[in-house]
């Protein structure tokens, strides 16, 4: 029987919510050629996640829960995900584009010399079961057309949220069978000495809504302490704390950045959208003090809404906005918060 | 140790970038420059190969385009620079790409070490890195944030890595291919005598023949260009108190459904 392949990420045990959007697109092209969907689930939890996976789609799961796999590394991840490639013979293999997804698939792809269409934001399947995608480039200024045209498993990446997850079926089952690893300990060349996890770091890849600040966090109204080294940095690390993260917080967002705002110091790298940066595609971003360079705008552009607050009117970011909002950012996202807190009591 | 790091030309990031007549990107007479994130790869190219008195060579897949690239490397201060070029690489496909990649660095003989930026920021992908990885059969350690130590002599190399949730420190066997993240350095500025020296220099360019590879094709190919839909959005700015415009607007995002 043929199947689809669909990776399922985890961590700790716990599926990324973006692997059911992997399930979804295995589903789409398996649908069209009558094929199963078959969810891979390695490390820790795999069964659990297993059935997780059944509830969002998947027909059948191929686990693997060896101590080699607790921690991702691509060494025996593509190993395992390559000879279950070769003995299954999948029409694709699905994922979401994580960057340990898209090393895992490009490593296997080229273990098995196949065709790979990477991080796609949308996908048709051909008469003849081939697939073509749309993809960003020159960051997100122009779409580029692929197809693959050769034969064999096809390997996709999907850009985040491209892809709506299905909503789960609490009664679905999927018949699980589990695999041996493909590597011994010893046959794996990298060992993690140890692992520091950053808690409470939300993944802006995945968020609906996100909270932006840039360069004018460092225009907070409040006086730095007497004997701040950066007066601008402590402002600016202030504003992200106790005005834009509290509005991301009533709304269930996440905090995003500019490259003006990281590279002064005023928050970590992680949270930079543009094209240095994170692309994101959330339903709703909202930009704080941010002027909309070209490349901040290859990072977001693609939002659904864009709401954009600055207090000069001819700002760039006006141009791309859906509502605009001229004045002081310190005033009125306080305000917002606010109103956001009374209205959905959040 | 022989280091490489991998290299090419860019648009300007701040360029317009659109579809032109002949349905390519072009981006009319904008400058191009060093992908941004190769600038870190070169920088740590150069530390590593100093270290252990070695050597840098820079490595580019593509058309004369990639000389400037190259050049600004050598400014840099690598040692050499080979530009990798031949017909069959020209369908986008990256499998291709790779296995000339890593034929090139077999070439090379004594190589330990290949250092990439993250990604290209206008294919906007790492695929090929993780191939060439593949196809040397090398380790691959993605978005290394610093190197803390290189035996070479024990065959080992130590990192600190960004993940997703975190950082880790893995110790891994050479050799290695790794990505490398904008923590890693600080890339210098080419001197003067250095760009004097690049502008003189004569690059090779190697065919796959030259390198004796068999390319397998993965059977992909980039189809067309499109230009981006306009952004259909009216703009709407609202006025008033902040706190009045606050209440309308999340009237308008209630209606617009994104609360
Ligand atoms: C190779 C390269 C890559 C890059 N990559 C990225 C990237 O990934 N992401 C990115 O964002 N940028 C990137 N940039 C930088 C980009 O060009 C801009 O410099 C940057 O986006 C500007 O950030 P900003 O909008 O916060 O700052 P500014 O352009 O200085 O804008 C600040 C804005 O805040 C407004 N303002 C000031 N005070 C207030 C206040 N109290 N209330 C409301 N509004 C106020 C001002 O009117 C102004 O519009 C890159 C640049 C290069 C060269
Ligand atoms: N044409 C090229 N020549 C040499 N290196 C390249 C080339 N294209 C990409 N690279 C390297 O690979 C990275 C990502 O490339 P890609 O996977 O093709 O998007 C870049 O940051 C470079 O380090």
């Amino acid at each position: 029987m043929t199947t689809v392949f669909a990776f399922i990420e985890t961590f700790k045990g716990v599926a990324s919510p973006a692997s059911w959007e992997a399930v979804a697109a295995a589903k789409m092209i398996a649908g069209a050629g009558g094929a199963s969907v078959t969810a891979l689930v390695f490390g820790e939890n795999a069964s659990a996640v297993a059935s997780q996976a059944a509830q969002y789609g998947a027909n059948a799961a191929l686990v693997c829960e060896d101590a080699t796999l607790a921690q991702f590394r691509l060494e025996p991840f593509a190993a395992l995900l390559t000879a279950l490639v070769n003995e299954h013979k999948p029409v694709a293999v699905v994922a979401v584009s994580s960057s340990r997804a898209r090393e895992l698939l490009a490593a296997s792809a080229a273990d098995t010399n196949s065709p790979m269409l990477s991080e796609v934001a949308a996908l048709t399947v051909g008469a003849d079961g081939k697939l073509s995608a749309e993809r960003a480039v020159y960051a997100g200024k122009v779409i580029s057309d692929v197809a693959v045209t050769g034969g064999g498993t096809q390997f996709v990446t999907l850009r985040s949220r491209a892809f709506k997850a299905a909503t789960p079926d609490a009664s679905a089952q999927a018949a699980v069978t589990t695999v041996a690893p493909a590597l011994s300990e010893d046959q794996i060349p990298t060992k993690i000495e140890s692992f520091e996890e950053e808690v409470g770091k939300v993944s802006l890849s995945d968020a609906a809504i996100i909270v932006s600040g840039g360069r004018a966090m460092a225009n907070n109204p409040k006086d730095a302490p007497a004997g701040t080294a950066d007066a601008a940095v402590w402002k600016a690390q202030d504003g992200f704390a106790h005005t834009i993260q509290p509005l991301a917080e009533a709304l269930g967002g996440a905090v995003g950045a500019s490259r003006a705002a990281v590279d002064a110091g005023y928050i970590p790298y992680a949270h930079q959208v543009g094209q240095t940066g994170k692309v994101v595609a959330p339903d709703l971003y909202i930009a704080a003090g941010i002027s909309g360079a070209i490349q901040h705008q290859a990072g977001m552009r693609t939002s659904k809404v864009i709401v954009a607050i600055n207090k000069d009117p001819e700002a760039p970011i006006f141009k791309m906005a859906r509502f605009g909002l001229v004045g002081d950012l310190y005033a009125i996202v306080p305000a917002i918060t606010a109103e956001v807190k009374r209205r959905l009591g959040k | 140790m022989h280091v490489v790091a991998f290299t090419r030309s860019t648009p300007d990031t701040a360029a317009k970038v659109e579809v032109g007549a002949n349905g390519q990107p072009t981006w009319g007479d904008a400058a191009t420059v060093v992908n941004p994130w190769d600038e870190y790869a070169l920088e740590e190219a150069i530390l590593q190969a100093e270290a252990t008195s070695g050597q840098a060579t820079v490595i580019a897949l593509g058309d004369e385009l990639h000389n400037e690239a190259l050049k600004h490397s050598l400014a840099m201060g690598l040692n050499a620079a080979i530009r990798v070029e031949d017909a069959a690489l020209n369908t986008g496909d990256a499998l291709a790409a790779a296995s000339a990649a890593a034929a090139a660095v077999k070439k090379l003989g004594d190589v330990k070490l290949v250092i990439c930026g993250k990604e290209a920021v206008d294919t906007g992908t790492d695929q090929h890195i993780f191939q060439m990885a593949r196809k040397l059969g090398w380790t691959l350690l993605s978005n290394v944030s610093k190197i803390l130590s290189v035996d070479e002599a024990a065959g080992t190399i130590r990192v600190e890595r960004q993940i997703e949730q975190g950082k880790q420190v893995v110790s891994a066997a050479l050799p290695a291919v790794l990505t490398v993240t904008k923590e890693i350095n600080e890339p210098r500025y080419p001197s003067f005598i250095g760009i004097r020296k690049a502008s003189k220099a004569t690059i090779p360019v190697w065919s796959l023949a030259d390198l004796a590879a068999e390319v397998p094709s993965a059977g992909v190919s980039v189809t067309g260009y499109r230009n981006l839909p306009p952004r259909d959005v009216k703009l709407e700015m609202l006025s008033g108190t902040p706190e009045e415009m606050a209440a309308k607007l999340v009237d308008l995002l209630i209606e617009e459904k994104v609360l």
